[in-house]
């Protein structure tokens, strides 16, 4: 390894072209992979051997393995070595000191959604006392939780606390060898949420990384981890309508839910990062792993998902349907405009006997966007009576973006039942037209055509996020319609 | 109300004129009609009163209500008060009629500083419209015109004109593809429309849908330009003879 003095230099070059002021710790790896990228990573967050040692069997797998390169999607490769996989958490004199600092265009964003001034500054990254407030109000629900058994934490914090349970269920869903990014993501997370919901117990309340905000900057590797004991219910909200801002290009994040028998989890997502500049330049690459297990009788687990952001979109939220009667959701809105590109679905694996799952996917391409509907259906010998409807909607707003779809059906067992639909349409000038001549603006006209287009998807998210989400969809197509 | 000086337009994508100078003057309360053969010009007229940016006008005046219409977006033109009944009404899935419709009337009202009618309001209207209008109460919760038979969307055109009150309702071909009752009940929705003074510009190829809204002046359009304009008696007169007289050989009748 480098010097620390060298070490320091590098980091004080490399944030010096962001313009930030560069009074920084020390702690930072230099760029690149190795086994001892890891050791260091690993013993600065003290964790137990288990995981080191886990971190470092998905390190030789990673090694083995090829970035994929099945997907619609073009990009330049990614330099894996020139990635640094461990960064101290910013301190607060890294950030900007207020919002005058923070890029226009984006505060302008935050003004369209109607975000409060105080939210702003929390997702703009500003360092400011409000900040506290929020640690405050999530203190406040954490206890409450407590008092119900539910553990809702950063994940390091769990490995640290709870170590058995991680040991138990980390890799149960997807495992360290699962593929490329989700080996990358086992042998270099850095944090993200973990939540169990012990036997029997309602969660009361929708859990949202929102609260933990400025917990733990969860960085590019995120890990999320949630566990639903028998009978347990949990709803899990990630991200939100604003943008954030990250000056990572490459996010692989993996999320395990594990639903014992009876129990349900909903888990929606609104992702909103960065799509890049008209040319595509700087947007984020989400290259995701997300799976859920049903693996008791009667077991539920139900994604949403609405995908507005980053440049590239690469991500599959699956259901194994192990239980018996186990129900596997898949609702998505992926929008891609811009240079944009997204390839996205779901797979459903039924393994148990009268095992359910519905796809609904809603997908919309504007300016050059590229959207791709990638779906998996697998019904396996042993289960008996299975059901899938899935439908995958297209819609095209202009005429230089392109819709794809690419459903894969296996079926081993003849007692199955799958239906699939599929519609591509076109927002078409002669119905904007058409809802102009009755008084309504173009903008709105397109809006209400679009809203209608994913309202089978908004209405299974929770209300408030609804609302945001058609928010964000109105103000993300401002200006696609000429 | 409406008063069209020299009106030249073209499709803005094509050198060839289309409309070579129309004059026309409604007043309020007047039922005009506009009839012509194939190719003279009618569905240009009304596309370019409605401000669809497909045509370009090139020379000329439109005035309505004392407004420049030319300079208006098409939205503004619709809140000012002009309605067109579209002869191919568009399909909109995933968007019910009452939401739209909805959507229209609150932006007419915002568009004049009134407030928003809220959902409770907008159905007590509606209801007692489509009762009036021979509309049945599930076309409010059906995707806008789709899946609807021609006579439906004629209907659902109608229903929307009688719920936005224009200042100026114009109907174009709002006859073609109806059988004889949807005819007839299409025009007593347009009929009880008629008085105050409201215009109305009824734009047809047929004479047919004349004899029940009868006009008080028809024009005759050939070749991008009024022919001739008269009485209700003009009419008649074209279901006798064709369009011959104007040197276009086809009739006037179904």
């Amino acid at each position: 390894m480098k010097s620390e003095t060298q070490q320091i230099e590098e980091f004080a070059k490399r944030e010096y072209k962001y313009g930030f002021v560069t009074n920084i710790e020390m702690d930072v790896a230099p760029p690149g992979l190795n086994p001892d990228v890891i050791r260091f990573l690993s013993a600065k967050k003290q964790e137990p051997e288990f995981l080191l040692e886990w971190r470092l069997k998905a390190y030789e797998n990673w090694l083995k393995m090829e970035e994929p390169h099945w997907a619609h999607l073009h990009y330049e490769p990614v330099d894996y070595q020139a990635i640094s996989y461990w960064a101290a958490p910013k301190s607060n004199d890294d950030r900007p000191k207020s919002l005058d600092e923070v890029d226009p265009e984006l505060l302008e964003t935050y003004e369209k959604l109607g975000i409060p001034l105080r939210e702003r500054e929390l997702l703009a990254g500003v360092a400011v006392d409000a900040v506290f407030d929020s640690v405050s109000v999530a203190t406040t629900f954490k206890e409450k939780l407590g008092e119900l058994g539910i553990i809702f934490c950063p994940i390091s914090e769990a490995v640290r606390e709870h170590p058995e349970l991680v040991q138990k269920y980390l890799g149960s869903v997807v495992p360290y060898n699962d593929n490329f990014f989700a080996a990358l993501n086992s042998a270099v997370f850095t944090d993200g949420s973990f939540v169990y919901v012990p036997k029997g117990v309602r969660c009361p309340m929708e859990l949202s990384t929102y609260f933990r905000i400025n917990a733990a900057q969860t960085g590019q590797f995120e890990r999320t981890l949630i566990i639903a004991e028998e009978g347990a219910y949990v709803s899990y909200l990630e991200g939100c309508t604003a943008p954030m801002r990250d000056e990572n290009q490459l996010h692989a994040a993996v999320v395990e839910l594990h639903a014992a028998k009876d129990a349900k989890i909903k888990y929606s997502t609104v992702q909103n990062w960065y799509p890049g500049d008209e040319q595509g330049r700087g947007g984020i690459f989400n290259f995701v792993t997300k799976r859920g297990k049903c693996a008791g009788d009667r077991s539920k687990i139900s994604w949403t998902q609405v995908e507005t952001g980053s440049a590239i979109t690469w991500k599959y939220p699956s259901v194994i349907l192990l239980g018996d009667e186990s129900v596997g959701e898949f609702y998505s809105v992926a929008l891609a405009r811009g240079r944009q590109q997204a390839d996205t679905g779901t797979k459903m694996i039924h393994l148990g006997r009268n095992t359910s799952s519905t796809i609904v996917s809603k997908g919309i391409s504007a300016g050059h966007g590229q959207n791709s509907y990638r779906g998996l259906v697998k019904i396996n010998k042993a289960a008996d009576n299975a059901r899938n409807y899935s439908q995958c909607d297209s819609l095209l707003i202009g005429d230089q973006c392109g819709a794809h779809t690419f459903p894969y059906i296996e079926i081993r067992n003849p007692s199955a039942t799958v239906e699939h639909e599929a519609s591509t349409s076109k927002i078409g000038e002669d119905q904007i037209f058409y809802c102009r001549q009755r008084g309504i603006s173009a903008e709105d006209a397109v809006g209400m055509i679009v809203n209608g287009f994913c309202k089978e998807v908004f209405r299974e998210l929770p209300m408030e996020f609804a609302v945001e989400a058609q928010k964000l969809l109105g103000v993300s197509l401002e200006g696609s319609v000429g | 109300m409406l008063s069209i000086k020299n009106l030249h337009a073209k499709v803005a994508s094509e050198p060839r004129e289309i409309l070579h100078g129309i004059d026309l003057d409604i007043r309020p309360g007047e039922v005009h009609a506009i009839m012509g053969p194939n190719g003279s010009g009618k569905s240009t007229l009304v596309q370019v009163l409605a401000g669809n940016e497909v045509y370009e006008v090139t020379d000329g005046s439109v005035a309505f209500l004392g407004k420049d219409l030319l300079e208006l977006d098409p939205e503004d033109r619709a809140c000012e008060g002009i309605f067109v009944a579209f002869q191919y009404p568009v399909e909109i899935p995933g968007i019910s009629n009452a939401y739209f419709l909805r959507a229209a009337l609150n932006a007419k009202r915002a568009y004049h500083g009134e407030p928003e009618l809220d959902a409770m309001e907008f159905l007590t209207q509606a209801r007692a419209k489509m009762k009036e209008l021979g509309v049945t109460p599930e076309m409010l919760n059906r995707p806008v015109n789709v899946g609807f038979s021609g006579g439906e969307k004629k209907r659902n055109e109608v229903f929307q004109m009688s719920m936005l009150d224009p200042r100026l309702a114009i109907l174009d071909e709002t006859d073609s593809g109806l059988d004889i009752d949807a005819l007839k009940t299409v025009a007593e929705g347009v009929n009880a429309l008629r008085g105050g003074d409201r215009g109305i510009l009824v734009v047809t190829h047929y004479q047919r849908l004349l004899d029940y809204i009868v006009p008080d002046v028809v024009h005759v359009l050939v070749n991008g330009k009024i022919a001739r304009s008269g009485g209700k008696e003009l009419a008649l007169e074209l279901e006798e003879r064709g369009y011959v007289d104007y040197g276009i050989n086809q009739p006037a009748t179904v």
